[in-house]
């Protein structure tokens, strides 16, 4: 039972992340494309988890983490150079 | 593994599937920024907040250990969601993007681009 229901999540997250590059091919200002990858990679975390739930090891939440961490610091830079033009100051 | 642990974490899982899919659904058909940043900033933080919590059920009872780096993420999920939101919602107001039309306190847009607090209404 619990194989069948991390296929299933793992194909609901798959329908999310082909929505959220949809709103990354369209979306019509620079903010929508910067909040589309927010989203896919917080998707991806998602999907890196229930991979390992899959495999039954618990090596994956290292890799996860470290996506965690490096994208909120990529979306930051991102904000950042948009609103001031420079990254460091 | 009990048959009652297994459907407790299917549904947390199946909760937080459907919860990214509620979000990323948002994105897609909210009208504009604004209301978009709404979507992936909570349902999808939410949805992987239960998608952490079952595998965390699932490694406590599998190898009969506490595995804390699901609570790592999650903590860490919770604290820079609304931090990179506000961000974002920054750098939009800051490039004038466009408001639906009835979109209240638009003329607070303004004082807000030019970093000023929102004019009081007394005195």
């Amino acid at each position: 039972m619990l194989s069948t229901t991390i296929i299933i999540v793992s194909t609901l997250i798959c329908i999310s992340l082909i929505m959220n590059l949809l709103r990354l091919l369209r979306g019509p200002d620079l903010p929508d494309r910067i909040l589309a990858l927010d989203t896919l990679y917080i998707n991806s975390i998602g999907l890196i988890l229930l991979f390992g739930l899959y495999k039954g090891s618990a090596l994956y939440f290292e890799s996860a983490l470290l996506i965690a961490m490096l994208g909120f610091v990529s979306t930051a830079a991102i904000c950042k150079y948009l609103l001031r033009g420079d990254i460091i100051e | 593994m009990s048959i009652t642990v297994e459907i407790i974490i299917c549904a947390f899982l199946l909760m937080g599937g459907l919860f990214v899919l509620l979000g990323s659904f948002g994105l897609l058909r909210l009208p504009d920024f604004y209301t978009r940043l709404h979507a992936p900033t909570k349902a999808t933080t939410l949805g992987l907040a239960g998608l952490l919590i079952g595998s965390m059920i699932y490694f406590f009872v599998a190898e009969q250990r506490l595995v804390v780096h699901e609570l790592l993420i999650t903590l860490f999920l919770l604290i820079t969601a609304p931090v990179s939101a506000h961000m974002m919602a920054k750098s939009a107001l800051h490039h004038r993007v466009k408001m639906v039309k009835h979109t209240q306190g638009q003329q607070l847009a303004n004082t807000a681009r030019k970093r000023q607090p929102p004019p009081s209404d007394g005195a």
